[in-house]
């Protein structure tokens, strides 16, 4: 009898979760299905997302449109530098907060939060003119090196090294096991899934940035894709179905990355970093 | 000997020499006596690029920000305005009205993608098969950047026959304006009764929906990953003792969950008061003034130093906005933290 009831609660709850999860992926759908539409059946008001032809020349269209190839270049070229640097300074930085005893520990790390809150666009100007002094301007530098180290990372990655066991630490230095050695051969391998975690939004943020690489670049040959796009925006209508596809073939790496990721990016990965 | 071998046999060569030479660096800075000594050497060691990094484009451009909010006029032609710049914003309606923007919209999507994200999540929790597909469902629109999503929901709401209204069409209702209406979302239900500058505008309303669809997805994985941590006995407990589903919801789950809670609130809070990416794209043309129902701080800033280079200005207002931002997440902590439970 009771079984009976929680069978139905959970249908009904799998009800719920697909239908709630088919509203949050309609966008897409709608996007996809658009990509491929021609013009004319892309501005026809209709609910139904799949077109009646498929129009895959589309995808050539919006290559012809604007040089993709090379600002995907430029795109994956800067957020894979930026995620390296990101993982490597994070887990340095990670590291000395969590486990290292030295003066001023807690004012730093407050100190590092506190940037969170510092409004981007205020620093924006103070950067942009850092930059024309280096002379980085219109150089991959600009687009990289501001964004290699963060807050949040840092965050992640402390609370990640916080809950490893002390056991660990005290076994490995028995063993005669110093500090550097015990974060490269054991603490590093134990944290992977948050490494992931933070490579994941790393390059995510980097990738999808577009005010920063808008004001720093100023040569076709070193935009990314999000300034890219902003070249179709335009207005409504005009070109609805190449907007559309050209979303889709922007936004793709990121989703494949997700998917790479997501075996790493399970909950466990998230667990440790809110803690205390 | 396979091809696969050699090259394990090179790089077990390659990690035993990285081996030794951490084995001599760790020596060395065991050499120094005292351990914190020898800690703080390390410290500075592994902190130096983080810090650097972020002392020279965080830190800095504060003070230099700080600096130029205390000039008047463009770049360049630098009188010293003093607390000028400050007094006048107080005096700024415009800037009062940037400032309303943001707290609607701020109220307007913190508690209810926090409620949403959470029943997603706690669903999802539950069930047993297919979870991870549902939760890449609800996880998409988080990877997708929102220069690429506005684009797709620009589309939705256009006007007079976008998707938007085609829904509203179908149930019988009067088509609307959307992402250009400046019009109150009350008034607009309300039909005219209550005035229109009352409440959060209609296109304000469509950044709002905008950002929970786009934010929410970030908050189910980390909810998804409290739970995780909670250990299932003690949920199955409190049912065996014949607790409903909702009290376990309220007595255990959520207590349990406090900190997770927390942080999201607090993560997502700074991150609603700086929201750009969202109300640019989706409502504001690149050529044209900056449409006022939908200018929240943000943006008024963005207006002030990049539009009308008024350096000085929108550095006042940064300063202002920034401290307003740590206040309102120091009592976010105070207050809610101390319902924190941790375990």
């Amino acid at each position: 009898m009771r079984r009976a009831i929680n069978n139905a609660q959970h249908i009904l709850l799998y009800l719920l979760l697909a239908f709630g999860g088919f509203l949050t992926a309609w966008p897409f759908l709608w996007m996809m299905g658009t990509a491929f539409k021609s013009y004319v059946e892309a501005v026809e008001p209709t609910l139904n997302p799949f077109p009646k032809q498929w129009h895959w020349e589309n995808v050539a269209a919006v290559f012809n449109a604007a040089p993709f190839g090379r600002y995907f270049f430029n795109s994956i070229l800067v957020s894979g530098t930026v995620t390296c640097c990101v993982i490597l300074t994070s887990v340095m930085a990670g590291y000395a907060f969590a486990r290292l005893r030295f003066r001023g520990r807690n004012v730093l790390f407050a100190l590092v939060l506190a940037t969170m809150m510092v409004p981007f666009e205020l620093t924006v100007v103070p950067n942009f003119t850092l930059i024309q002094r280096l002379g980085w301007y219109n150089h991959y530098a600009a687009l990289i090196v501001p964004w290699c180290a963060n807050a949040f990372s840092i965050f992640l990655m402390r609370q990640a090294f916080l809950a490893l066991p002390n056991d660990y630490f005290d076994a490995a230095t028995v063993d005669g096991c110093g500090h550097l050695r015990f974060l490269i051969r054991i603490a590093t391998p134990l944290v992977k899934p948050v490494m992931v975690t933070v490579a994941l939004f790393a390059f995510l943020g980097s990738y999808n940035a577009l005010l920063w690489p808008l004001l720093v670049t100023a040569d076709e040959s070193m935009r990314v894709v999000q300034v890219g796009l902003t070249y179709f925006r335009g207005d409504f209508g005009v070109r609805v179905n190449l907007m559309m596809c050209a979303s889709a073939i922007v936004i793709l790496p990121a989703v494949l990355l997700y998917f790479v990721a997501q075996r790493y990016f399970v909950e466990a990965a998230l667990s440790a970093g809110i803690k205390g | 000997m396979p091809r696969t071998d050699k090259m394990k046999n090179a790089l077990d060569g390659i990690v035993n020499l990285m081996d030794g030479l951490l084995q001599w660096l760790d020596d060395r800075l065991e050499a120094r006596r005292a351990r914190t000594r020898r800690e703080g050497l390390l410290a500075v060691l592994l902190l130096a690029p983080a810090m650097t990094l972020m002392g020279v484009f965080g830190f800095a451009p504060l003070l230099a920000g700080f600096y130029m909010s205390l000039f008047g006029g463009p770049l360049g032609e630098n009188q010293f305005a003093g607390w000028g710049n400050y007094i006048r914003a107080f005096n700024d309606p415009e800037f009062w009205n940037s400032l309303k923007v943001t707290v609607y919209y701020v109220l307007g999507t913190i508690p209810a993608s926090l409620v949403g994200s959470f029943l997603v999540a706690y669903g999802l929790h539950r069930i047993l098969r297919g979870r991870g597909l549902l939760r890449t469902l609800y996880f998409l629109p988080y990877v997708t950047s929102a220069v690429a999503a506005a684009m797709v929901w620009r589309a939705l709401f256009m006007t007079p026959d976008g998707v938007a209204n085609l829904v509203l069409e179908l149930l019988g209702l009067e088509s609307q304006r959307w992402i250009l209406e400046g019009k109150g979302i009350l008034h607009l239900i309300s039909g005219g009764w209550i005035p229109q500058d009352i409440g959060p505008s209609l296109a304000l309303g469509c950044v709002m929906l905008f950002d929970i669809w786009h934010g929410s997805g970030f908050m189910i994985v980390v909810f998804l990953a409290g739970l995780t941590a909670i250990p299932r006995e003690l949920e199955e407990a409190a049912r065996i003792d014949g607790a409903g589903a909702l009290r376990v919801v309220r007595h255990v789950v959520l207590p349990l969950l406090s900190p997770t809670i927390l942080f999201l609130a607090v993560v997502s809070t700074i991150k609603a008061f700086q929201a750009f990416n969202s109300f640019y794209a989706l409502t504001q043309q690149p050529d044209q003034p900056l449409f006022e129902p939908t200018t929240n701080v943000v943006l008024y800033i963005y207006g002030q130093l990049y539009r009308w280079n008024d350096y000085g200005y929108g550095a006042a207002i940064s300063m202002l906005f920034m401290v307003a931002i740590i206040l309102v997440t120091t009592l976010q902590w105070r207050f809610v933290g101390r319902r924190v439970h941790y375990s």
